[in-house]
């Protein structure tokens, strides 16, 4: 029913001058010529032939002018395939552990008074406005073998355990386990933010019935809180999840280098084996891979647009 | 709730220790007098002294600023202007690729963004022989095109939030459509138009993967030479930078965010005031 009626007047007289064609047409072009274009060029060099020229590449020569070598190599060298697993799995265990940390963090911020909300609020998000590079040197620091952070988690550790166990220090650095922590802590603010916004909207008295009619605090929670905030669930885990799987900063400082993560192998068959059409297709897989999440999350920002659209 | 959740505020408590104590580390660390950055040598303020003589850093810091400056200021108006088309223009032709291409940016990893925009320069120089040299330029115009759909975003959720009726009030009482536009759509879209600048600002700012991809000889913003050195490990220099930069961008956004809400507070006021003088 609402076809053409959508466009308000101020649009439509817009339309009939011609204005709207130049504000539609500036930023349109804009992401053809510097996103759309980059990423096409991207999508053919995958099936281009790597040449030791200048640039390093051809299409045809010996080969039909779709060379699927990249995509063949993906399969065939395991160097791919752990690559790709090591950043699903790290990528995956970030997620969960930021919703563990995130969810009770967010819940806690709709219980506070107002005052000390917005106070709350703010030294969330301050993290993530100051340099993701800097936060992530940070760990560098507290990670390292001498650090003071080192020494009192292995104090922690070998007063715990019997003393064949004990360790002199913590390998903490160059591992998983440091890419995880890391990415935990520079993500988490984008795990709280989207829930807290779930969770403001819900019906607090729901609880409180909930809680009168003789409800335990833990069974509220699983049956009337946990429920209503699957919404900011999955938009706070694939905020998480897409970035932190293609993640190559991180990695890079404070990772294994013999287990690369996927960003990391781009960016090697890239710049070090000049190897364009490999890099090429290892980036269309690694697209291909997050393209389901990517579109469950235009998909529920789409709803969740709607959904404020309807509302008026 | 009457309750104290006491389990939430352990949690929340131990969030916020987990969010400022690496930062609070590097700060009291970059006051360290030893060489060895992660052992504790005694109080000195050296760093400080040897960050400010340095010209290398002070050149760096110049050109992030110029590049930020420019891109946050072209990604702000061409932003807004997808984010006008997206929220009032309902219909047009290419609509869905325009609004795929306005969502891409945000989940494409920044690898891929990097090295697609890299073999683009490159082809274009060799096609058409312009940008003869990676660097300020290639930087700027790749900066644009990401941060710019950040802008989108925020405008085009302010413009969806904000009430379409007072628009077409404007125009039944003899508006004319510029006048609507200045008088109450930019208005109205204003404090999502400064959000956005200063989110794609210190985006800008703070980039490394797609502007290593992107520079060329010659163009090392902050962000780059702190990558440079900081993949050699901790260094009392970087301690004593990074703590700057935490510390300059802690209180400009404290600032940023206090000017915004007390304007917005003050509209409110106005508009309350406004309907109980007509009321």
């Amino acid at each position: 029913m609402a076809g053409a009626q959508r466009n308000g007047r101020l649009a439509r007289w817009f339309h009939r001058r011609g204005w709207s064609d130049i504000i539609i047409a500036a930023p349109y072009i804009w992401l053809i010529l510097f996103f759309l274009i980059p990423f096409l060029i991207v999508l053919a060099m995958s099936f281009a032939t790597r040449t030791p020229t200048a640039p390093p590449f051809s299409f045809g020569g010996e080969n039909p002018v779709l060379n699927l070598r990249g995509y063949r190599r993906l399969f065939e060298d395991d160097i791919y395939i752990r690559a790709f697993l090591t950043s699903i799995s790290n990528a995956g265990f970030s997620t969960v552990l930021c919703l563990l940390i995130g969810y009770p963090m967010a819940l806690c911020l709709t219980r506070v008074s107002t005052s000390w909300r917005n106070i709350l609020l703010m030294l969330v998000i301050l993290p993530f406005w100051t340099s993701f590079l800097l936060r992530v040197y940070a760990w560098m620091g507290l990670m390292g073998t001498n650090s003071w952070f080192n020494k009192l988690l292995t104090g922690a550790w070998n007063g715990v355990v019997p003393d064949d166990l004990a360790v002199r220090s913590i390998q903490m650095m160059n591992t998983n386990f440091a890419v995880i922590l890391v990415t935990v802590y520079t993500y988490l603010p984008f795990m709280i933010l989207p829930l807290y916004a779930n969770l403001e909207k819900l019906d607090q008295t729901l609880d409180e019935a909930a809680m009168d009619l003789g409800s335990r605090p833990f069974r509220v929670f699983l049956d009337v809180t946990l429920p209503q905030s699957i919404p900011g669930i999955i938009a706070g885990g694939l905020l998480v999840f897409i970035p932190a799987a293609g993640e190559l900063v991180i990695p890079s400082l404070v990772g294994n280098s013999a287990q690369p993560m996927i960003g990391r192998v781009i960016s090697d068959e890239f710049a070090s084996a000049r190897d364009w059409p490999m890099a090429s297709s290892v980036a269309v897989a690694l697209l291909i891979l997050l393209v389901i999440p990517m579109m469950a999350y235009t998909y529920f920002s789409g709803k969740a647009e709607q959904r404020l659209e309807d509302q008026k | 709730m009457n309750r104290r959740p006491v389990f939430l505020i352990t949690m929340l408590c131990f969030g916020f220790a987990f969010f400022y104590i690496p930062i609070v580390s590097m700060i009291v660390y970059s006051f360290n007098a030893s060489k060895l950055a992660t052992v504790w040598g005694g109080f000195s303020t050296k760093w400080y002294g040897a960050l400010m003589g340095n010209r290398q850093v002070i050149a760096a810091l110049v050109l992030s600023l110029k590049i930020a400056v420019i891109s946050s200021t072209m990604a702000t108006i061409l932003g807004t202007m997808a984010g006008i088309t997206l929220a009032r223009f309902r219909r047009f032709r290419g609509r869905v690729l325009f609004s795929g291409l306005v969502t891409a940016p945000l989940v494409m990893p920044d690898v891929i963004i990097g090295i697609s925009s890299l073999m683009m320069f490159i082809l274009m120089a060799e096609w058409i022989g312009w940008p003869g040299q990676r660097g300020f330029t290639t930087i700027t115009l790749a900066h644009i095109t990401f941060s710019m759909v950040y802008v989108t975003t925020i405008v085009q959720s302010r413009l969806i939030a904000a009430d379409q009726a007072i628009e077409e009030a404007a125009m039944d009482l003899g508006s004319r459509p510029w006048q609507v536009l200045r008088d109450i759509t930019l208005p109205v879209i204003s404090p999502a138009i400064a959000s956005g600048w200063l989110l794609a600002f210190t985006i800008s700012l703070d980039e490394v993967v797609i502007t290593s991809f992107t520079t060329g000889p010659g163009s090392t913003t902050l962000p780059l030479l702190i990558w440079s050195k900081v993949k050699l490990g901790v260094s009392p220099d970087i301690n004593a930078l990074g703590s700057i930069i935490v510390v300059v961008v802690g209180i400009g956004v404290f600032t940023a965010g206090w000017i915004m809400q007390r304007a917005e507070r003050r509209r409110d006021l106005d508009a309350r005031l406004a309907y109980r003088a007509n009321g």
